[in-house]
């Protein structure tokens, strides 16, 4: 299948950036990455800069990659992510539009790739459980309800990515930053420091200069692990709750 | 060089509990003042960072991916592996030790083996108060489930994404560290070279992906995490960037690498489609619980198949061969790895492969859909149920076990696994092979440890399933943080080293020079294409079968490509810039002499064991024959570009009698 | 003090206020309609114009509503403050498509803005010439009361014309769509969200963003239908 691309191109985070446009012969069984691995290694026969794109694990679940295609952050398909979208969702003679994840938050550093450490020290500001190595009790010591460990896991199973950020019309980052807190508060483990936890990822969240959370949806649906918008009002009532009951 | 594994005296289940409580200590005014260094963030190195941290050192703590949570141990699905027992199916310490002894088919140490088993308990402790959410049954309870060549349940998971949460469960860990100031995190930095000085690991030289600065970095240690070499392949289910450069620096400075050739193929991931694929997708090895392995019986009825004539359906029961059932009738479709994956190629090289490259065989879940349909018809009380409520019925109870499995499988061929039988092919997985390391995970090089798939200790020829996440996190939480006291109490009256000596300014400029050298090439071919031809050598004559004539000509082709890569490949840009075709381009020089590597031990190793298969070494039937008299040592390689020199470990098994295999 | 700042400048802080006013005048509206439903009866405004005479007497009444004003006003500034805040966060747009998302939830902004200059037309042209041009207002006496505003006769006049009957409509549809998304967004940032009473609060709000700006909508219809 021929294929037109127009994609992003900038030089570094100052540059000015544009659309460039490319022509590409692309199998659809090919994964939309491995399209790119055949546009780099023609532009690299030419003697011309390949795209830089952010890449690694080319299954799904290291949070790597992260195209907005067609306007979609991981294009088209739901629960899936860029590594995983295969060419047979298009067709012969398409135009694609590819862009980076836009979010003030999430500076680009070349074409395709974006700075997301912003999402790293949000986890910093208090994402983690204070247990250090050897103080635990046995596993089977705390029974916890298969259900609520299932809903746990649900929200633990966010890869990072930053589809929500940069799907969010807001570029906010009330879904990743609500899905880990509602993984740990949901468990006993994790509810000791709920309360402080929750306060101080918000203030995180807010300090690195994410936008707020107006409730549309985009971020669930873009969502390539399909984490719910539910754990985002769990938060907000979290956060209230702790913020009007906490005496510090 | 004499190898010393530095094992502790005494019983075998005393050793390490012995060990601990008389080992050196380094008082906690004295952690304040040394520095480690940490490479790598999957599950070895998170662990280790944040445990090494937590226990006061000033650690700096090295990955070249944008956050720790990237690496690879992401992508792990299967689960991890204690003794806990909470089943009550007669597991224990001891077990787990025989099963990984037996697994590895007889070539790991003791009494790594042994300690493994014993803190393997400590870790789902550890994971549990972190909040990883294993799977849990009704009661609340942690729930279990089983894997190839073992007889007990004693896989945790988190559904199909175990790595995934138990990485998480570190990372965070390791971000708490980070916040307290104990662990110094480097991300976009890619460990370069080692330094040494007076013969100790130092430092580290790294170059920062964003913009190619070089940098010094000292420290009183160094612990390698930095994964396996699986890569070598090109296609593999490895990530796109996880390499071997870390590793193999440090052996060109010294340290060994043992077992190379000792590399883990997976008998269940998706075919390869065409030229152009980048990587290898797992698919768990559960599915090896339900699904039932075969091709057709006559050659013809597969190349209809091939030419897309016929699907799996075609083919009517009696005319299929259920290789595995019927070559393995105790152990079925589950046995371990190795032995499913050679039966697979053994399948295909008789042209009964079942896909256009005549390169897949079947996993038909046909059966197990009706099998659980009809039990589920029983349960929901339908008297009679027709063929076509079996079927669905028993499609939503496989949907429930493997439904993500499932689904990933379509996305990435287009075809539905419910309706048409599975297409499988065995791809590399995991490397056993690794920094030779003893008792302590220090390797030959005073300073210098390794841990998790980068070391060789602890899996033999072969690793079991779910053992992987095992032993990266009894590394990293229960060893390390023990072990590392041994070097360090000696450490306590040096001062902070300096980056600002001689060794450091020689190691700095010798990775300037390779970087230019790959720079200033500027020929015509692009590094991934070098990479590609490289993996097909490898994979050809150092695959699933090895014999003596092919290793010779693999090791001859990749040092010819070898040469030609420094004279015509093309990395575009410079050094000074976020430049990842430069980084591939350094990659893939290490790759091109481990791969030369691989092939003198693969050839060295005149026996079968494992994942190693050596044509010449075979039982009438074809199974794999060991030779314990002469090749009970892990062969550690020295390197030298002429000619690797090899250094032996013998290796001693006083408390397992060494058998023979045997799955049938 | 501290804490009360700090959390009504943080990002879930600045959300809540809006919700809160928001739910405030959603209340409002209900409260409002039923009272000018009574436009409806035919006794020539006697009803409407003794009700709108309470309104503006009783001390309680009065009070409530100094606090609407308030309410519209911080609902307004906040919505302000958000949207350069988001506007900022997000500077650059995708040119290959747009994702997810209801229309309306993308435009609560402008729709914000769009409702808000509907009711400054609104009160300028009732509330204002009522309490400061009272001379634009004529007086009528009904049996065994006093001297009251004829504000029927006033409203009667305002939908005799087209255009304000044109831009009413166009501001209650504006509303209708900002209440779409305004009514179950209050309840979710308030995290009042459950799988079982979600569903109802989204259907009891879609029904609400339809009822009420079409209820508010027959007045003006009504009204001018009934003079021409």
């Amino acid at each position: 299948m021929k294929l037109t691309l127009k994609i992003w191109r900038q030089k570094n985070q100052n540059a000015k950036g544009s659309i460039e446009s490319y022509q590409v012969e692309a199998d659809e069984h090919m994964s939309f990455l491995e399209m790119l691995d055949v546009l780099n290694e023609q532009l690299i026969s030419e003697k011309k800069e390949p795209v830089a794109f952010a890449h690694d694990c080319r299954e799904g679940i290291c949070g790597t990659c992260n195209l907005v295609i067609n306007g979609k952050p991981h294009g088209p398909q739901t629960g899936t992510t860029t590594c995983q979208l295969h060419m047979r969702a298009f067709k012969d003679g398409d135009t694609i539009f590819i862009e980076p994840f836009r979010a003030k938050a999430f500076p680009i550093i070349k074409d395709l790739v974006v700075d997301r450490s912003s999402f790293d020290r949000i986890i910093q500001s208090g994402g983690y459980v204070s247990v250090n190595t050897g103080q635990a009790q046995d596993g089977n010591a705390i029974p916890i309800e298969g259900d609520v460990a299932a809903k746990a896991f649900d929200s633990a199973t966010c890869i990072g990515c930053g589809a929500c950020v940069a799907a969010c019309p807001n570029g906010s980052a009330m879904l990743f930053t609500s899905a880990k807190v509602q993984h740990l508060g949901l468990l006993p483990q994790g509810k000791v420091e709920h309360e402080t936890r929750v306060q101080k990822m918000v203030a995180q969240m807010d300090k690195e200069g994410f936008g707020m959370c107006s409730n549309v949806g985009a971020c669930e649906a873009e969502c390539p692990k399909e984490i719910s918008i539910e754990n985002i009002a769990s938060m907000n009532m979290s956060f209230l709750g702790s913020v009007l009951t906490k005496e510090d | 060089m004499a190898l010393k594994n530095n094992v502790p005296e005494g019983d075998l289940a005393e050793k390490w509990t012995k060990y601990k409580s008389t080992m050196n200590l380094v008082a906690p005014n004295n952690k304040r003042r040394i520095e480690i260094i940490v490479v790598g963030t999957g599950l070895a190195g998170a662990s280790a960072a944040a445990t090494l941290g937590e226990l006061g050192y000033q650690v700096k703590c090295f990955t070249f991916h944008d956050s720790p949570r990237r690496a690879h141990s992401i992508a792990a699905q299967g689960g991890i592996n204690a003794a806990k027992n909470y089943q009550n199916d007669g597991d224990s310490v001891y077990r787990l030790f025989y099963d990984t002894i037996k697994g590895g088919d007889y070539r790991s140490r003791e009494a790594n083996v042994h300690r493994l088993a014993e803190v393997s308990t400590d870790i789902i402790d550890q994971c549990v108060a972190q909040g990883v959410p294993f799977a849990r049954e009704y009661g609340g309870l942690l729930a279990n489930r089983s894997f190839g060549g073992v007889q007990v349940s004693r896989t945790f998971y988190a559904r199909g994404q175990t790595g995934q949460q138990l990485l998480i469960g570190a990372y965070q860990a390791l971000s708490r560290q980070i916040a307290r100031g104990s662990v110094t995190m480097y991300n976009r930095h890619e460990m370069l070279d080692l330094v040494k000085v007076d013969g100790k690991a130092r430092g580290i030289i790294t170059r920062n992906l964003l913009n190619g600065k070089i940098e010094r970095h000292a420290a009183h240690c160094v612990v390698l995490a930095t994964g396996g070499y699986g890569n070598v392949f090109y296609l593999s289910t490895n990530a796109m960037a996880s390499n071997v450069t870390a590793a193999w620096r440090s052996v060109k400075k010294g340290a060994l690498m043992a077992n190379p050739c000792y590399t883990q193929i997976h008998p269940t991931c998706i075919p390869v489609s065409g030229e152009y694929q980048s990587k290898l997708t797992l698919m768990s090895e559960s599915l090896r619980n339900d699904g039932r392995v075969w091709v057709p019986k006559s050659v013809a009825d597969a190349e209809a198949i091939q030419r897309g004539e016929k699907t799996g359906l075609d083919i009517p029961e009696e005319d299929r061969d259920y290789y595995l059932e019927r070559r393995y009738p105790a152990f079925g479709n589950l046995v371990p790895r190795d032995v499913a994956s050679r039966a697979a190629k053994v399948a295909c090289d008789e042209g009964k492969g079942v896909s256009k490259t005549g390169l897949a065989v079947f996993l038909d879940f046909a059966s197990a859909i009706q099998r659980y349909g009809k039990a589920e018809a029983l349960i929901q009380g339908i008297n009679n149920p027709s063929s076509k409520q079996i079927t669905e019925l028993g499609e939503k109870v496989v949907e429930k076990k493997y439904g993500n499995l499932f689904q990933m499988y379509e996305k990435i061929t287009g075809e539905n696994p419910y309706k048409l039988p599975m297409k499988i092919y065995p791809a590399v997985h995991y490397t056993m092979g690794g920094v030779w390391v003893d008792y302590n995970l220090e390797t030959n090089v005073p300073g210098l440890f390794a841990l998790g798939e980068a070391n060789f200790s602890d899996h033999g020829a072969n690793r079991l399933g779910a053992s992987a996440l095992m032993q990266g996190l009894a590394d990293g939480y229960f060893v390390i943080p023990y072990t590392i006291g041994q070097f360090l109490s000696n450490e306590i009256r040096t001062p902070s080293i300096s980056p600002e000596t001689p060794e450091f300014a020689k190691a700095e400029k010798e990775v300037n020079e390779r970087i230019q050298r790959v720079l200033a090439v500027k020929g015509n071919q692009s590094v991934e294409s070098f990479h590609r031809r490289l993996g097909k050598i490898v994979w050809e004559y150092c695959g699933m079968a090895r014999n003596a004539e092919g290793l010779d000509k693999g090791r001859k082709m990749i040092r010819e490509l070898r040469e030609e890569f420094y004279k015509d490949v093309f990395v575009p840009g410079t050094n000074e810039e976020y430049n990842p075709e430069l980084e591939k381009a350094l990659r893939v020089a290490d790759f091109l002499e481990l791969g030369e590597l691989m092939m003198v031990d693969a050839k060295n190793r005149e026996e079968s064991c494992g994942g190693h298969f050596r044509e010449e070494h075979k039982s009438e039937e074809g199974e794999a024959k060991r030779n314990d008299a002469d090749y009970t040592y892990v062969a550690a390689w020295e390197w030298d570009d002429f000619e690797p020199i090899l250094h032996k470990e013998d290796l001693e098994f006083k408390n397992v009698e060494l058998k023979t295999r045997s799955y049938k | 003090m501290g804490w009360i700042i700090k959390f009504f400048t943080s990002s879930i802080g600045q959300k809540v206020i809006m919700s809160l006013t928001g739910l405030f005048l959603i209340t409002f509206l209900l409260v409002h309609l039923i009272g000018n439903l009574q436009l409806f009866y035919n006794d020539g405004g006697q009803a409407f114009n003794i009700y709108s005479d309470f309104m503006s007497q009783n001390p309680f009444i009065q009070f409530i509503s100094k606090g609407l004003y308030a309410f519209i006003l911080i609902h307004t500034i906040q919505g302000i403050l958000l949207y350069f805040k988001n506007k900022k966060a997000k500077t650059v747009g995708y040119k290959g498509g747009s994702s997810s998302g209801s229309w309306a939830s993308k435009n609560m902004a402008l729709l914000g803005t769009l409702v808000l200059f509907f009711i400054l037309i609104h009160m300028g042209d009732f509330w204002w010439k009522i309490k400061f041009d009272a001379d634009s207002i004529a007086a009528v006496t009904y049996a065994g009361m006093d001297p009251i505003k004829d504000v029927y006769s006033k409203v009667s006049h305002t939908f005799s014309q087209p255009l304000f009957v044109g831009a009413y409509l166009l501001g209650l549809i504006a509303l209708a769509f900002h209440l779409a998304h305004g009514f179950q967004s209050a309840f979710r940032t308030l995290g009042l969200t459950h799988k079982k009473y979600t569903p109802i609060i989204q259907g009891v709000g879609l029904v609400f963003a339809i009822l009420i700006p079409l209820g508010f909508a027959l007045i003006p219809l009504y009204m001018y239908f009934n003079q021409v």
